[in-house]
């Protein structure tokens, strides 16, 4: 019989902290900037300049620590991690090694086998690096220092996943944490949050570790889950011919599906930390601590269960609602200004959903009023507009945030509830379509929808469609 | 980097305590991405060899009792506010490349 193996994983993640300013300078943290425009001596590392540390890195990564149940350093400082490579204008990074901000920690994932403890080993603070673009051509690089010194937390997991699925699990969670705190918008496409997977396969059973690998440039979950189940292989593969895992670093290539070991000399790991002797250390006291943990959002695993229990919403749609803090305060907001929960859930699921899709928006994109949904719903509940009209007023809410009584109003959207009216166009509606008439009268039921919509089209969608319906029959 | 021995070196070979060995060296090339000739070996070892000496000379105090310090001023807590201060340094900046393309510094080709 076949072995059996294990995988064995830990993750280190980074994640691009939300500050608007970088973490020893006030250079701009904005993205998409052109090349070097952001940059001053500090970030491109010139002789003689000193770096000052942005206070709201520490607060950032502060409540990160005290989400994921880290024990604080309460006196930590920075070191000096040493390499050479032109995307690291210092030749060294500023980050910690001896006395990280945050230590001993875990999140709770769930998965299809139940719920999990992941443990976190040590979460640090410290500087990105910049940009290189290589030029296939003249056979040189390119480096942009915009993204040099922006804010970084590195969380270190232990050891604890077992699967691809548990990875998932986990990046989700801490990707939920950190956008509830506010502390980073967490998007993995565009790098804001980096994950880089050890592996290491073991025969069941066993309680000591394989060798283990490192994988890096995975920028997607679709990346990270391929990246696993290729290298779980190819290291059983490699055992199973009697042959040795290698403890390398690997980059994936998402294209290839495949992943191949980086040359040594850059993976040469001794980084010769010492203390960084430009930056004080840091002193957080109790009431520093007292004062974050009072800031504390309500996370989404609560979010969760409060909106089962007190708005009667089922799991699916609550995970959908929650699933980013803006839409969860939408909801919230919505539900509260109308009082009709269902609804604003409705709106907010479906129409909402489809017009992020459109859009190629993310829900932290929204920049509607809770007011003007709620006015909204309103105005369909009082039958004021009709629920194609309404659809359409929420399309004018979502781009441009219009008050919708306001436009209702400015395009001549009510309803028309004139009985004349809508008699007088009934019967020329029915004079016009005799086939249509004659086709419902010798019982084709279908034959009456062609004729309401003949009607709302010439009503300008304006009317009550259920009140059309039922002077339809009565005329017939 | 002087091509040839040193009188320096020649004299501190015979006295040095610690020793770097031929591999030391070779590794510390590595790291600092620099290739040395021979000669620029030894002088460099001989010098390195000259400071852990140096450094040694700490070893003579009794700093038992003394804690450990992690600056050299007694100052902590020194933050900026999250504001930006800096506005479009990019001549500035760029001023100092060696090579310029475009507007970014250009080096010889990296793999990343
Ligand atoms: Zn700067």
């Amino acid at each position: 019989m076949a072995k059996q193996y294990d995988t064995v994983i830990g993750l280190e993640v980074h994640i691009e902290l939300a500050t608007k300013t970088k973490i020893f300078c006030g250079c701009s943290t904005e993205f998409g900037g052109a090349p070097n425009t952001h940059t001053c001596p500090v970030c491109t590392g010139m002789p003689g300049s000193l770096p000052v540390l942005n206070k709201q890195v520490v607060d950032y990564a502060l409540a990160i620590g005290l989400a994921t149940h880290c024990h604080i350093t309460q006196v930590c400082k920075f070191d000096r991690k040493n390499y050479f490579y032109p995307d690291n204008p210092q030749n060294y990074q500023i980050s910690q090694l001896y006395l990280p901000i945050a230590r001993d920690g875990w999140v709770e994932i769930e998965t299809g086998s139940g719920k999990k403890k992941v443990r976190i080993h040590e979460m640090h603070m410290e500087e990105d690096a910049g940009k290189l673009v290589h030029d296939e051509w003249d056979d040189t690089s390119l480096v942009d220092y915009n993204r040099s010194g922006v804010p970084l937390v590195e969380i270190v997991s232990e050891p604890d996943m077992r699967s691809a699925e548990e990875v998932i699990a986990y990046l989700e969670k801490l990707r939920h944490i950190v956008q509830y705190l506010g502390a980073s918008d967490c998007k993995l496409q565009e790098g804001s949050m980096r994950a880089d997977v050890n592996l290491s396969v073991r025969e069941v059973g066993s309680d000591t570790f394989g060798t283990r690998t490192e994988m890096k440039n995975l920028n997607s979950f679709k990346a990270i889950t391929h990246a696993i189940e290729g290298e779980r292989k190819r290291q059983i593969e490699l055992i199973e011919e009697g042959k040795k895992v290698v403890q390398e670093t690997r980059r994936w290539d998402d294209n290839k599906e495949s992943s191949h070991a980086m040359r040594s000399k850059e993976d040469a790991k001794d980084y010769r930390y010492f203390p960084e002797p430009d930056l004080v250390p840091i002193v957080i006291d109790d009431e520093w601590i007292a004062r974050i943990k009072n800031q504390e959002p309500e996370f989404r695993t609560e979010k969760l269960e409060r909106y089962k229990k007190e708005y009667d919403i089922s799991q699916v749609d609550a995970e959908i609602l929650t699933e980013s803090k803006k839409m969860a305060e939408l909801f919230e907001a919505t539900a509260a200004l109308c009082k009709k929960p269902k609804k604003a859930a409705n709106w907010l699921m479906v129409e909402t959903m489809r017009l992020l899709k459109d859009n190629a928006m993310e829900p932290q994109d929204l920049r509607f009023s809770p007011e003007n949904l709620a006015s909204l719903i309103d105005l369909a509940d009082a039958k004021t507009i009709n629920s194609s009209v309404a659809k359409e007023v929420f399309e004018q809410i979502f781009l441009h945030d219009v008050d919708p009584k306001a436009y209702v109003k400015d395009h001549g959207l009510m309803t028309v509830n004139d009985e004349d009216a809508l008699r007088q166009t009934l019967t020329e509606v029915i004079a016009a379509n005799p086939q249509a008439v004659a086709d419902y009268r010798g019982g084709k039921e279908k034959a009456l929808g062609a004729l309401v919509g003949q009607t709302m089209k010439a009503m300008k969608g304006k009317a009550n469609p259920g009140r059309v319906n039922e002077l339809l029959r009565e005329m017939l | 980097m002087a091509d040839k021995i040193s009188d320096e070196t020649m004299e501190h070979v015979t006295k040095a305590k610690n020793k770097i060995s031929d591999e030391t060296i070779e590794y510390v090339g590595i790291l600092a991405k620099l290739e040395l000739s021979e000669t620029e070996k030894q002088n460099a070892k001989a010098d390195m060899e000259k400071m852990l000496d140096y450094i040694d000379t700490l070893n003579e105090l009794d700093t038992s009792r003394v804690e450990p310090m992690s600056h050299v001023f007694p100052v902590n807590n020194v933050f900026r506010e999250d504001v930006v201060t800096n506005e479009n340094h990019m001549e500035e900046t760029l001023a100092n490349a060696p090579l310029r393309g475009g507007d970014s510094f250009k080096v010889p080709k990296t793999i990343g």
